[in-house]
């Protein structure tokens, strides 16, 4: 019984982040049509960011949890308006390989500035405790990641769903050439969101570093999940993306625990049984730039 | 084009190729037969890519597929070069059957998306099936492959004479292959496919078709690669690997057949030249990349214009989703 309630909080955290980091690949996906094969790679900068400012500055987490993802959006306007947006005129395919080169390229980045080894993000004390729930003992930080999780997602919803950007966004979703008719600057909502993925996927990575571990190929493995979940959840639904995500979380954590051998069978599993019964995900619309 | 004039450069190339261990020392000829599997590779890739306009990023699924399955079956079965041969191509075309089934009923971003995803889960496999795999350590002291009972193909020429002769079956096969009504079809999907439909195509079953004639070969160059090497390592089958060859086959110029062999020779080489002063070859590597599909879409075999009539559909499956 303590193993599972262990494994169950340590499952619905893993799937918060990867929340974090899939719901900016998914509004980056569905809105500018590009499948950001670097995403994760963003992720791990903002994770090895965080140790840079912790190491070489003052050590402190909650700094570092706002500083890096800043960072990280920075890098990630830079990414788009310098090497995305001359290359719209290519075509969305040409944009899914540029970014693929763009993994690779910050992939070695990485390994050249911080080494090969796994590290570790150092938590502050305060953080790093256990707390008794139900009888049983959870680490505190996990329990954090999962509080901050779910504030994220509420917060994407209400901008999504209650503000003029949201209305924006969602616009786009379904038709960004109409939301160019109306006169709304498209390249700048492009920018926009970009920076927001990059944030999310940059806070995603500081928020894991304590517990994942920092190493070059991180990325990867982070990438491959949202992927999967960007294919259960379904395109545009943010609701969906979580949904996905708490599940992927969870059964990953638990195959791993359970079935060692077979959790990447159960995970990809899952996705080829949704995409076969619906293509369009669990909560997704068609919408285009799917092919 | 007359056909003794379109066949002529193929026999060039490969009279060439049959010079190269007279002319150069082991060392070369270990990157000539590096580049040549990788050839094979590329090329089964681009059958995908270029032909039928499927951009797949999980095709080191197959060559670590038959790379396995022929080392396998050398270590516990037989190592006649035939078994083992035959072998590595058979698996590889049953999971590139498993694999196409679920892959072939969608395109776009969701196919490239699930052949990562599927190549990954093999990866896996490899990589946690310790007791068969080695896991992490890979499969090493794989013999050589015998042909007759006292002729073994173990020194580095007779090795490469078996991949150039492979070689040569693959792109004369798929020369033939892809210009017959077959390939015609495969290359009306990349094209059109919902008019191909029309047509009275059943589209999905040419795709699958030509998932298992890419995933197959896929295998036989995985398993040239474990005659070469005489080492297997679940490195074979990640995701890098799967990206390198989409590389290869991008920077070479899709939809052609000598596309894939010129992006195979650029890209060996220039991990041998830069694997020399650096081990940063990703970055190149991708920098590189990056340049290409930004200025040369269509790749080195697009750059002549003597090729260019040729090349003309090479742009085709980049801008597919326009």
């Amino acid at each position: 019984m303590d193993v599972i309630g262990i494994q169950l909080v340590n499952g619905l955290s893993y799937g918060l982040l990867l929340f974090m980091i899939t719901s900016g690949l998914s509004l980056i996906f569905g809105i500018m049509g590009v499948l950001n094969l670097a995403h994760a790679s963003l992720y791990m900068v903002g994770a090895y960011l965080a140790l840079a400012i912790t190491h070489y500055t003052i050590q402190n987490f909650l700094l570092a949890l706002i500083v890096a993802p800043l960072l990280v959006g920075l890098i990630s306007v830079l990414l788009e308006v310098f090497l995305l947006r001359p290359t719209y005129h290519l075509g969305h395919l040409s944009q899914v390989l540029l970014t693929f080169g763009l993994a690779y390229v910050i992939h070695d980045i990485v390994r050249w500035m911080w080494g090969a080894d796994v590290q570790w993000l150092p938590l502050p004390d305060w953080l790093g405790g256990a707390v008794e729930l139900f009888g049983q003992t959870f680490p505190l930080y996990r329990l954090v990641v999962m509080g901050i999780g779910f504030g994220v997602a509420a917060a994407m919803w209400i901008l999504q769903e209650k503000t003029r950007w949201g209305a924006i966004v969602r616009a786009g979703l379904s038709n960004k050439e109409m939301v160019g008719g109306l006169g709304i600057n498209i390249k700048l909502v492009f920018t926009v969101v970009f920076a927001v993925g990059g944030f999310l996927a940059g806070f995603g990575g500081v928020a894991a570093g304590p517990i994942l571990g920092l190493f070059p190929g991180m990325e990867f493995e982070i990438l491959i999940l949202s992927l999967v979940i960007l294919v259960v959840g379904g395109l545009g639904s943010i609701l969906g993306t979580l949904i996905a995500s708490l599940i992927i979380g969870v059964v990953d954590t638990f195959g791993k625990v359970l079935f060692p051998q077979l959790s990447l069978f159960i995970i990809f599993g899952l996705m080829a049984v949704v995409l076969i019964v619906k293509p369009t995900g669990l909560l997704g619309k068609q919408v285009h730039g799917n092919g | 084009m007359d056909k003794g004039i379109r066949w002529f450069p193929y026999f060039v190339l490969l009279a060439a190729l049959c010079l190269i261990p007279l002319l150069f020392s082991s060392y070369v000829l270990g990157i000539a037969s590096e580049i040549l599997i990788f050839s094979i590779f590329a090329l089964s890739l681009n059958v995908l890519v270029g032909y039928t306009g499927l951009v797949s990023l999980g095709h080191a699924a197959f060559f670590g597929v038959g790379a396995y399955a022929s080392s396998l079956i050398a270590l516990h079965f037989s190592d006649h070069l035939m078994i083992t041969l035959a072998g590595g191509f058979i698996i590889a075309v049953i999971v590139s059957a498993v694999i196409g089934f679920f892959c072939t009923r969608v395109s776009g971003f969701y196919f490239l998306m699930l052949t990562l995803a599927f190549s990954q889960m093999i990866y896996g496999l490899v990589y946690r099936w310790g007791s068969l795999t080695g896991g992490d350590n890979g499969l090493s002291g794989i013999p050589k492959p015998r042909l007759l009972p006292s002729f073994r193909i173990d020194s580095g020429v007779s090795v490469y004479f078996l991949i150039l002769i492979v070689f040569g079956v693959v792109l004369l096969g798929l020369n033939i292959v892809l210009r017959s009504p077959f390939g015609q079809i495969l290359s009306g999907i990349r094209e059109n496919e919902v008019r191909m439909k029309a047509m009275g195509y059943n589209t999905t079953l040419y795709k699958i078709y030509s998932f298992l004639i890419a995933g197959g070969l896929g295998g036989v160059a995985g398993s040239m690669y474990s005659y070469f090497n005489g080492f297997v390592s679940p490195k074979d089958v990640y995701w890098t690997l799967s990206g390198e060859v989409l590389i290869m086959v991008l920077v070479g110029g899709v939809a052609t057949l000598i596309g894939p062999v010129l992006g195979a020779a650029f890209i060996v080489i220039l991990k041998t030249v830069v694997g020399s002063y650096t081990d940063l070859w990703m970055l190149i590597l991708g920098i590189v990349f990056i340049l290409f599909v930004i200025f040369i879409p269509k790749g080195i075999a697009g750059i002549g214009s003597l090729r260019k009539k040729r090349a003309a559909g090479a742009s085709v499956p980049l801008n597919a989703e326009n």
